[in-house]
């Protein structure tokens, strides 16, 4: 390990970046300098190029141009294997743990020719816990660890292997507050040990409270550097998204008093039957009306949308659609009834990748007009006429319809899914994230086009990590915490700010009292945990 | 799979690397190459050779339809051999015992053999949608029951009759006989491959123009996006083991009907397996299926003249052995190269930009990073 002589003082200095994909360019020109000891935050929207720019210094992606150096030295990496040889370790947002193993086998998995498997290895990873003020037991099975230990596993992972500077890739997005708060603490007393950090995130609050200075990327390139003392989050975020200022709204109420989609104290219990992933969730979507869910990510939001699709069933609850009881009703059903369903992972739950548009748009619609037909048969030329309407309208960036999904960019595949669920006349939308990970023009479109279809009567159900697409686009926003909404919030008054503080149940905005009662519960539940 | 050179191009590399292979494996062990292959397609011409290929390739075909049903949403049906095994002796007793018109009697039993088939795959099916066994376990364990089932039902003193040294159930009266089409001392070519083409045909209606076939095939591709989509996963489950147990159930009926008239306890076993290897091959698609079934018989029935020529005919045991690993191979790669070749294509026509991402140059507009919390 390099120590202190050469280089001065920086950890590592990336120069004129630049990694092209096909059709798109994820980083361009990208300066970034970390110096030694400090913990570095990179900020940016979604889809900005934060994560492709890692994956560069942690050797998964070769850049086309520009070098890298790392404590003075130039160096390329072909793999993580040679990032992690220089002292690079990255903790990925989402864990890569063996469920089944202790937390002593994670660790040394991969790594046994560092201490051995036995004694030495125990001894190594009990110093580490000690220096980190990590308590955590090295023969505990991971699949009992909650997800505040299991990220303290990765790191201990990454520490283990020798890294002296760490990339944290959205740490905070998976835990509740206390538990930042708890990661925030081990990460200023490492850097007091001298480990150098490279912090991800958007989350501006947080990223001026850990860092000592910020980058910003915007569309793949480095727009500057901040000071985290002086900067306010407005002018962060105007420095993430540019000149082109926020206002995603222009309002003119368009909510009418007719109930569309009604959640009445809908429930869910885990799998396990231990913890209520949704608790007594009442919910009244009108026609005309956008009714955004803002919360922490895995606070029940996913379980919602996937109970209201009917593709997790509920403990106990209804759920009517136009006063239709469709509890007991599977997904087609509910499809058919009129909901319609952007998912917040369209790989996973939006698209068959290899199979051509005009296919894609046939799944969740092969029972209707125009794709199909009475008696069970598709109608292909309907598909692909339909198809080539939406490529239209939605301008979906595609040479046809019958290229593989998987072929179009992230942005586009986004508007695809779009138009198709809008494309039903539905009653009911229901939106997860519907611009997560999308440039800002497909972003724009997207948001145009919910707002229309809402104009024409559309109940929308929107689940958003977005706190502006929510403010912007919603006409009522409740805030969901541990599985309950805990919190109502006004758009037309409600910032940012004040909506992230009600997410983590620092204080309700508005209906002021329940609000605090609500805050409470959460509160105690966080402290069984 | 998206263009026809994607389609084609793996199974004739693989075939190409397999004959390389073989080609090499006789010089090194002194034999010909060169004669043997003469000898294999000189052979087609003799006696009732073409004829015993096209009727062997429609058992083949009929095997491979059912595990490529199967295949097609994930589920690895191994059973084809147990079901196809029980359907033909129940229906080789259920024919013999009854007594009907011509014609409707063949119908009953190839129903019976479909139903029995269908049934015989309901149980992994069921053990699968209910206790979540794996289709592969308990239908390599049932292909295992179904012997000893077959032996039972094939006794003297339950359905069968001695006739030698041989076991077999009685002989079905002429009235449920399917005739076939007599080409002389070439052979003759049984009846039901017309109901095989049928068959086949009708497979790729259900695949391409339903929506059972594009539910099926949208849960094999991605389980997620299919429930997501409304495709009942369970349902599909059960569905699709039926049908493909149904399939398994007709195979031995050309054989039955055509030519046997009785299912002894020498009759020829392991299509199940053949039709695996043939539906990987045809990478399930009816007309890929059909050229695999008749390359197949073709190495069967023409490696007889290969020990006349001093060629052990073992080779063609290799060469379809390596067919089938090179295949799996080649089919993957190829669908690698051409997903990046599209996505190349694509941002091609799309002119990839310097500036921005994806649509560069995209309207102002209004964004902000996901406040504080």
């Amino acid at each position: 390990m390099t120590t202190t002589h050469p280089g001065g003082d920086s950890a590592v200095v990336l120069a004129g970046i630049t990694k092209r994909f096909p059709g798109v360019v994820a980083n361009r020109d990208v300066h970034l300098t970390v110096r030694r000891g400090e913990v570095h935050a990179l900020c940016g929207e979604n889809g900005a190029g934060k994560s492709t720019l890692m994956k560069i210094l942690y050797g998964m992606q070769q850049p086309d141009e520009g070098t890298i150096e790392v404590h003075g030295e130039q160096v390329r990496f072909r793999s993580p294997a040679d990032a992690i040889a220089a002292g690079i370790g990255m903790v990925h947002q989402h864990f890569m743990l063996a469920d089944n193993l202790t937390v002593l086998e994670n660790v040394v998995l991969g790594a046994e020719h560092l201490h051995g498997i036995g004694g030495r290895a125990r001894r190594r990873i009990a110093e580490l816990g000690r220096q980190t003020g990590f308590g955590i037991d090295p023969d505990a099975v991971v699949e009992q660890l909650g997800v505040a230990d299991r990220q303290r596993v990765e790191i201990l992972k990454v520490l283990y292997r020798g890294a002296r500077i760490v990339i944290l890739d959205e740490p905070t997005a998976v835990l509740v507050p206390q538990e930042v708060e708890e990661l925030f603490v081990s990460v200023r007393s490492m850097r007091e040990q001298g480990y150098t950090f490279l912090f991800i995130s958007h989350k501006l609050d947080e990223v001026r409270s850990i860092a000592d200075s910020i980058t910003v990327i915007r569309r793949g390139t480095t727009v500057g550097t901040a000071d985290p003392r002086t900067v306010s989050n407005r002018q962060l975020a105007e420095m993430m998204v540019g000149s082109e200022l926020p206002s995603p709204e222009t309002r003119e109420s368009t909510v009418t008093d007719r109930p569309v989609l009604e959640l009445r104290s809908l429930s869910l219990r885990s799998a396990d039957g231990l913890r209520d992933l949704l608790h007594d969730v009442d919910l009244v979507v009108r026609a005309g009306e956008i009714v955004g869910i803002a919360g922490v990510e895995g606070n029940g939001q996913t379980e919602l949308v996937e109970a209201v699709m009917g593709m997790r069933r509920i403990t106990s609850g209804q759920v009517l659609l136009s006063g239709r009881d469709l509890t007991r009703a599977g997904t087609l059903a509910r499809r058919e009834a009129g909901i319609g369903y952007v998912p917040e992972d369209r790989h996973r739950h939006g698209l068959l990748l290899t199979q051509p548009l005009w296919a894609n748009r046939v799944l969740g619609y092969q029972t209707r007009r125009p794709v199909a037909r009475r008696g069970g048969w598709l109608d292909i030329d309907g598909a692909r006429r339909d198809t080539e309407r939406i490529v239209r309208e939605f301008d979906v960036r595609t040479p046809g319809i019958e290229v593989a999904a998987a072929a179009l960019s992230g942005g586009n595949q986004q508007k695809l899914i779009i138009g198709r669920e809008l494309s039903g006349d539905p009653a009911v939308l229901v939106a997860s994230h519907p611009t997560r990970g999308v440039d800002v023009g497909a972003q724009a479109l997207i948001w145009e086009q919910i707002k229309d279809a809402r104009a024409a009567g559309l109940a929308v159900l929107l689940v958003s990590a977005d706190l502006d697409e929510l403010i912007g686009l919603s006409d009522t926003i409740k805030v969901m915490l541990r599985g309950r909404l805990v919190a109502d919030a006004d758009p037309r008054t409600v910032t940012p700010e004040e909506l992230g503080a009600a997410m983590t149940g620092a204080g309700a905005h508005e209906r002021g009292d329940t609000g605090n009662d609500e805050r409470g519960h959460g509160a105690a539940e966080g402290g069984e945990r | 799979m998206g263009t026809l050179r994607g389609r084609l191009l793996p199974p004739v590399l693989a075939i190409a690397f397999s004959a390389l292979l073989c080609t090499v494996t006789l010089m090194v062990s002194g034999a010909n190459p060169a004669s043997g292959i003469a000898a294999m397609v000189t052979q087609v011409g003799e006696g009732s050779v073409a004829v015993d290929i096209v009727n062997s390739a429609a058992v083949y075909y009929l095997a491979a339809l059912a595990v490529a049903i199967g295949f097609q949403m994930n589920l690895f049906n191994i059973g084809v051999e147990g079901q196809f095994r029980v359907a033909a002796v129940t229906a080789a007793i259920v024919g013999a015992a009854i007594d009907l018109p011509a014609g409707l009697h063949a119908v009953v039993v190839i129903l019976t053999a479909a139903v029995t088939g269908a049934l015989y795959a309901a149980i992994p099916a069921l053990l699968k949608i209910t206790r979540n066994v794996h289709e592969v376990i308990s239908s390599i364990m049932l292909n295992a029951i179904a012997a000893g089932v077959i032996a039972l039902l094939i006794r003297e003193d339950m359905f069968g009759e001695l006739r030698g040294s041989n076991i077999g159930t009685h002989t079905i009266p002429e009235s449920g006989w399917v005739g076939g089409i007599g080409f002389g001392d070439r052979g003759t070519l049984f009846g039901l491959v017309f109901l095989v083409l049928v068959i086949g045909v009708g497979y790729w209606v259900m695949m391409n123009r339903t929506r059972f076939g594009f539910e099926l095939r949208a849960s094999g591709e991605s389980p997620t996006a299919a429930a997501a989509g409304g495709v009942n996963a369970r349902r599909m489950i059960l569905v699709a083991m039926l049908m493909s147990g149904a399939v398994a159930g007709l195979v031995a009926m050309p054989e039955l009907l055509g030519r046997d008239h009785t299912y002894l306890i020498t009759s020829p076993a392991g299509y199940g397996f053949t039709g695996i290897a043939i539906a990987l091959l045809g990478r399930n698609h009816p007309g890929g299926i059909a050229l695999g079934a008749l390359l197949w018989a073709f190495l069967d029935k023409s490696s007889l003249a290969l020990d006349n020529v001093g060629v052990p005919k073992e080779i063609v045991t290799i060469m379809q052995g390596s067919i089938v690993l090179s295949v799996v191979i080649a089919y993957e790669v190829v669908r690698r190269v051409e997903l990046r070749a599209e996505r190349r294509r694509v941002g091609r026509q799309l002119g990839a930009n310097g500036g921005g991402t994806g649509n560069g140059g995209a309207t102002p507009a209004a964004a902000t990073a996901g406040g504080a919390s």
